[in-house]
């Protein structure tokens, strides 16, 4: 680990002179660069596995297909996401029936699947309600024929807006997101400037998000979380998510106990199972805390970061723009005295 | 960065480990007040706030803090982090918006907790 280090650091410096311009986030460059570093091999293959890019793409296809069928596949994948272990389970349900795909799992994330699926239901409706409209005055709207094509686009743009998080976090989906932004359809009046930027940077980011900010490529499975017992919470996919930002699992697992102040222990199966209860939200919040803290580069926003050790002081090393910058080591503060005497003092 | 650090401190005295650059405890340029939470028994839980300046008096803004947020609570001597205020219940927020109006700047608090 130390040697892959060490021999990057040391292209850095033989690079700096030329590479500084070519510092921009380029996607093909940074690919190419990731290949070269040992370390980073298994980053590139990360990233295809993941669901995210692969959920743009079959829809783009069929923008043409009915809605429904559409919406519910997006859900399947949502729920694929949520969880990874029994898929078999998360593949069954949406077939059936809406409300018995939420009913399938109790355990997890459950106002979430809810939300969204009133979501994808106001965005289905809305549709419907568009089609309606277009039918009906369909007669005066012939004089102006490419409206019929922004249709189709706009239906397929909206589905990838209910498919496609913002967050780092995959199921978090932007509220409005998609709505309202086709106000001009019905009307006869002119487009506005946002409304058409908001288009264009749609039809972007659906074709090609690496160019659109890029925030979209950082996706980590949101963190599925159960309950042992009363006063337990097993985090299963610790491992996997601290794989995704490319930091140690203890890191990630020392910063979770000092920020929850509490205690816990990794088990069998490389679950962690942390002292108290939690819930998936709760978890999520802190999460997004250390990915802001310690993995994305201040400077360029990039996750594409190295977290090492130099003379007792954590740096971040970004990958894309070179920026270095030292961040404050985990520390966990003052512990209240909890729970019986007695006992702390036996454990002492 | 990694160049020479020209500070007062005696850089092999015993002291803070790790902590190293952002927690200068004496000199307080950037010291943060960390308001933070444990879970008790139950849904119960206890706030505590600690790295509080050393021109506030911990006493008497207990005092306010129970009387504002209608809890109890104590003044705890800690080797490590000074004098920290116990509170009952989750009130972190509440500590953080009654700091911020009392005119502490809202950067050097730090939330934890989830």
């Amino acid at each position: 680990m130390f040697e892959g280090m060490k021999k990057k650091k040391k292209k850095k410096v033989s690079l700096e002179g030329g590479e500084e311009p070519a510092g921009e986030v380029n996607g093909d460059d940074m690919f190419d660069g990731m290949k070269k570093k040992k370390k980073k091999k298994d980053i590139p293959m990360d990233l295809e596995a993941s669901p995210i890019p692969e959920a743009a793409e079959p829809e783009l296809a069929n923008g043409e297909a009915p809605a429904d069928d559409d919406l519910f596949a997006g859900m399947k994948k949502k729920k694929k996401k949520a969880i990874p272990d029994d898929l078999v389970e998360g593949d069954a349900a949406p077939a059936t029936d809406g409300a018995n795909g939420a009913n399938g799992e109790e355990d997890f994330d459950f106002s979430d699947l809810k939300k969204k699926k009133k979501k994808a239901k106001k965005a289905l409706d809305m549709e419907a309600f568009e089609r309606e409209l277009e039918e009906a005055n369909a007669a005066d709207r012939k004089a102006k024929k490419p409206k019929t094509e922004d249709e189709d686009e706009d239906e397929a743009d909206e589905e990838d807006d209910v498919d496609l998080g913002d967050d780092p976090f995959a199921h978090d989906v932007d509220v409005d997101a998609g709505e309202g932004d086709e106000k001009w359809l019905g009307t006869d009046r002119d487009y506005t400037y946002e409304e058409l930027l908001d288009r264009f940077y749609r039809i972007l980011r659906q074709n090609n998000p690496e160019l659109a900010g890029g925030k979209r490529r950082h996706t980590v499975p949101p963190p599925s979380v159960m309950r042992e017992g009363n006063k337990k919470t097993i985090f299963a996919n610790i491992v996997d998510i601290a794989k995704r930002i490319h930091r140690s699992p203890d890191h990630v697992i020392s910063f979770l106990f000092a920020e929850l102040g509490t205690t816990g222990s990794v088990d069998g199966s490389s679950r962690l199972v942390i002292k108290g209860r939690f819930q998936q939200k709760q978890l999520e919040n802190v999460l997004r805390r250390y990915i802001v803290e310690y993995v994305t580069c201040k400077t360029c926003k990039s996750p594409d970061t190295l977290l090492e050790k130099e003379n007792r002081i954590f740096f971040v090393q970004c990958e894309s723009c070179g920026s270095r910058r030292s961040v404050s080591a985990v520390k966990t503060g003052f512990q209240a005295q909890v729970g019986k005497r007695s006992k702390t003092k036996v454990a002492t | 960065m990694s160049g020479p650090i020209f500070n007062k401190y005696d850089p092999f005295a015993e002291g803070d480990g790790e902590a190293g650059i952002n927690e200068t405890d004496n000199s307080g340029n950037e010291q943060y007040i960390h308001i933070r939470i444990q879970q008790r028994n139950g849904r119960k839980t206890l706030t505590t706030l600690s790295g509080l300046p050393k021109q506030y008096d911990p006493k008497k803004l207990l005092k306010a803090f129970k009387k504002e947020f209608a809890c109890n609570g104590t003044v705890v001597a800690d080797e490590e982090a000074g004098e920290v205020i116990q509170l009952q219940g989750d009130q972190r927020l509440k500590i953080a918006t009654f700091l911020t109006t009392e005119g502490i700047d809202k950067n050097i608090i730090k939330l934890h907790g989830f």
